[in-house]
Formats: C-alpha cells, structure tokens, sequence
C-alpha cells in the first residue's frame, strides 16, 4: 500500500441534527498515525467519529479513506465498515453471545472466515489482551474494563486500517482506567492508525503524534502535544485546558 | 430483628392456609345456601353425566389442542415476517412498510369472530379453484391472520426495546442491516417478549372454540351437541375445566419466565 496516501482525509465537514454539530471540519491522518481529540462534551467529537464510520450520513464535505472518498454516493458503507473500527464509550459488547462469539461473529458472517479459524484467530487476539480466560463468558460477567478491551478486540478482528476510539474510558471506574489505555498504547506502538476522541489529557499528551481541540463544531487549534498543551495558542483551548488542570485532571 | 427465617416463613405460610380455608368456606356457604342452588348442582354439576361427558368431550378437544399448535407455528413465523417488514429501512420499503401496519390495524381491528364468519363463509363461496374449502382450513387461517396482528406487535415491541447501540456497534462492524437483524437484534428481542408472546398463546388457545362456529366439531361444539341431547349443561363445566387445564400450565409458566427476568435484572443491577 502507498505509504504517501493518508490514511484519512476529512474536507470541510458538516453534520446537522437539530443544530449545526460539525461546522466545516478540515482534518487529515497519515497512516500509523494517532491522532487525539480534545473538548468539552458536546464539542462534536463524537459526531465526527461516527460520519467517518458513516454510522452518521453527513450533509457537506467529503471524507476520503485510504485515497477513496467513502462519502461519494453509490459507496457500500458496509465495505467501509469492515475497514474501520470504532470503539464506543458504553462498550455496546452483544449481550447474548460469549465473548469470544462478540469477536469472531463480523469475520465469519461479514467476512466468510470459517468458524475453526475464525476462532483461533479470536482466541489469539484474546490472548494478546490477556481476555482469554474470559472467552466463554457473558459480558454481563465482566468488569467495565475487561468489557471495554473485549470491545477493542472485537473491532480489531476486522484486521481494520483505522481504529476510532469514542471516549473509550468515560465510563469506567477510574481503577479500570489504566488496562484499557495500556492495551490502546500497545496499539499505537504495533503501528495502529487511530483517531481517539479523550478526555484522558495525560493519556493524550503520551501518546498522540498530534492533538486536535475541537470547540463547538470547529477544530480552533491542532499541533504535536508538546505545542499544544504547554503553549495553546488560541485563548478558548487555554481556557478548556486551564479548566482541566484546575480539575486535577493534567 | 429476631423474626426472621423458618419460624418466621412458617408461620406466613400457615396464615395463608387459614385465611384460604376460612375463604373457601365463606363462598360455598354463600353459593350452597343461595335458594337456586339445588337447581343450578342438578343442571350444571351432575356427576352421572359429568362422567358421560368425559367419554365425548376429552376427544373432541384433541382437536383444539391441534388446531393450536398448527397456528402457532403459523404465527411465530408470520408474525416475524410483519414484524420485520415494519422496521424495513429507507424510502424504497415505504410500500411493505405500510402494508404491515394496515394489516395489523385491519386484523386487530376486526373482531375475531367476524374473521372466521368472512373467511370459513367467504373464501369457500368464490369457488375458486385450488383453494381449500374446508371450514378447519379457514377457521385455523382466521385465527393465524388475527393472531399475528398481536403477536407482530409484541415482536415490534422486543425489536424497538433493543437499545440503538446494539445496531449500530453491529452496522459499525460491517454487517448488514439484514444480519444485524438475524444475528443481534432478534435474538435480544425474542428472548425479552416471550412472557408476552405466551400471553397471547393463552388467548389463542381458549379461541380455538371459536372455530366450532363454522362447524368442525371441537370440544365446545360436542359440549353444544352433548347439552341439545340431555337438556343439562354439565358438559359445558367439562369443556371449561379441560380448557382450564390446558392454559393454566402455559400461565404458571409465563409468570415464571416473567420472574425469573426480574431476578436476573435485580442480579444485574447489584453487579453493576
């Protein structure tokens, strides 16, 4: 694959529900790159997670993913879907089936993979983020976090190109904070392209090659960590993050 | 608090044999001293031909117990087909859309015995050719078409309780609207409204009687038979007791499903 084709593309993005979400978002991701959103609740952060999985259809703009623009019509969404994982912050783990059948349900119905293989493959992923003694249980038996990395193993057993991360760790009791970080940073260092909406600013400030403040529908400042948490330059991200560390959160 | 334990359920338990004994006694005061009483045991609860009765009337109630389990079968699928037509996305579907919700308002809508009259009366006339014509067909028909109105209605109901983010953690994996269906919405859906879907089944099973209106004979239909003969109406107390024993295990059941759910929320809900 062309390593010069960013990963993604997103071109003056609109989104509308009843108010403008998303005014006009610019914003581009080279491949094995990770990439944090900041900002209030209500910002838009999640709402731009879910247009690029085209879990939202958006109203301007374009997004191109891998060179291909997925919001041009006739695109089969869930062609796209298979190439791009998301991670929600309520887990949304299917409460009916084992954990290991939450992982390898999308490549054996989606993706043909015959269930044995399927399974190994499941089951090694597991491993991976050491869930595997939890394979056969029900996620109504699992911690918060143990949950939230079975969902993070879920999506990566799509093999995607690009992983979204939706707050990943807002509901988590704070003790079951640090796994699910820990398995996103291995994540990161295996090459991973991702696009992680926080709130978690130490986390970001480690492991983002750049971080984005999104303020009411419109991305004000974006640069490498360093820049932008020591010295932001436009006075609404020093005032979200002066409100931050006030809170003991930085 | 020292009441608590064996003693304690103990003692629950023996007031409620009393208050139920002191109960029972009241109404068979009431009902034996009424001054109809003599005649009413004489037509309704004679047991020379409560005994008659159980030779004709346990056979011919074979045939409720068949005409409900073949509609059931009929429904549980039927209704499913409604159900999912009625969720069926985006402006192409309109059509099929709007013909589920017609076709649960028209049968809900319509009396139950006005179906089986139109249909088992109707159908037949047009002599159409491959048709069925027997009344059975078309009595069991008209229950499915009426009970599949409900019943679509409570898989509606399973199907919208399943949170949107079930869907769309399904969508975002790639699998399709259909497979989200199959694979993670029904399932949750199904499980959460079997206590209704057998509420339903309940009723079914009593308005199974309703098909002796277009002849075949059913247990109520040779009660009818059975009273025209002897002038006493004790086979209709067969009939309703046998009725009786068929939906009460279905009722404890459903009560039970219903319990149990609750239990595992209240588990759930501690575990959280």
């Amino acid at each position: 694959m062309n390593e010069a084709v960013p990963c993604l593309r997103i071109e003056d993005l609109h989104k509308s529900f009843a108010v403008e979400v998303l005014k006009g978002i610019d914003l581009e991701l080279g491949q094995h790159e990770v990439v944090c959103l900041i900002g209030a609740s209500g910002s838009g952060k999640s709402t731009l997670l879910r247009c690029v999985n085209l879990l939202e259809p958006i109203d301007e703009g374009r997004i191109e993913f891998l060179g291909e623009e997925i919001t041009a019509a006739r695109v089969d969404a869930n062609a796209v879907r298979r190439r791009i994982g998301i991670v929600f912050q309520a887990f949304n783990l299917f409460p009916h089936m084992t954990v290991l059948s939450n992982v390898t349900l999308a490549p054996r119905k989606v993706l043909k993979v015959p269930a044995e293989q399927a399974e190994s493959e499941g089951a090694e992923l597991l491993r991976r983020f050491g869930l595997l003694d939890k394979k056969d249980e029900y996620p109504d038996r699992l911690s918060g976090g143990q949950q939230q990395r079975a969902a993070i193993v879920r999506a990566l057993a799509m093999k995607p190109k690009l992983m979204l991360l939706d707050e990943v760790t807002s509901a988590l009791d704070p003790e079951l904070v640090a796994e699910v970080l820990d398995v996103i940073r291995e994540l990161a260092e295996s090459g991973m392209t991702m696009l992680i909406a926080t709130h978690e600013m130490t986390f970001a400030r480690d492991i983002a090659n750049r971080v984005c403040f999104l303020d009411d529908g419109v991305l004000l400042e974006e640069g490498p960590p360093e820049e932008i948490f020591s010295s932001p330059r436009n006075p609404r991200t020093q005032q979200f993050l002066q409100r931050i560390i006030e809170a003991g959160r930085l | 608090m020292r009441r608590n334990g064996a003693s304690g359920s103990s003692r629950s338990t023996l007031i409620a044999l009393a208050s139920t004994v002191v109960f029972a006694i009241v109404v068979v005061l009431i009902v034996s001293r009424s001054p109809g009483w003599p005649e009413v045991k004489q037509q309704f609860f004679n047991g020379e031909f409560f005994r008659e009765s159980l030779h004709t009337i346990p056979k011919a109630f074979v045939l409720n117990v068949k005409i409900f389990a073949v509609a059931e079968i009929f429904i549980l699928a039927f209704a499913l087909v409604i159900a999912v037509m009625r969720g069926l996305p985006g402006p192409v579907f309109f059509p099929l859309r709007a013909l589920a919700v017609v076709y649960a308002d028209l049968f809900r809508g319509v009396p139950t015995i006005l179906v089986i009259y139109l249909l088992g009366f109707g159908v037949p006339a047009l002599q159409l050719s491959g048709v069925p014509r027997g009344e059975l067909f078309w009595g069991t028909t008209a229950l499915v078409l009426v009970y599949s109105a409900y019943v679509s209605e409570v898989y509606r109901a399973g199907i919208e309780s399943v949170h949107p983010s079930q869907n769309a953690a399904a969508r975002s994996l790639g699998l399709s609207h259909a497979k989200t269906l199959r694979f993670v919405v029904l399932p949750q859906a199904v499980r959460r409204v079997i206590p209704p879907l057998l509420n339903d089944f309940i009723g079914l099973q009593k308005d199974t009687a309703l098909v002796a209106l277009l002849g075949p004979v059913e247990a109520f239909r040779q009660a009818q038979i059975d009273v025209a003969s002897d002038f006493n109406y004790t086979p209709y107390v067969v009939t309703a007791l046998l009725f009786i024993l068929l939906t009460v295990p279905l009722a404890r059941l459903t009560d039970w499903l219903v319990a149990r759910d609750r239990r595992r929320q209240l588990a759930l809900g501690g575990a959280r």
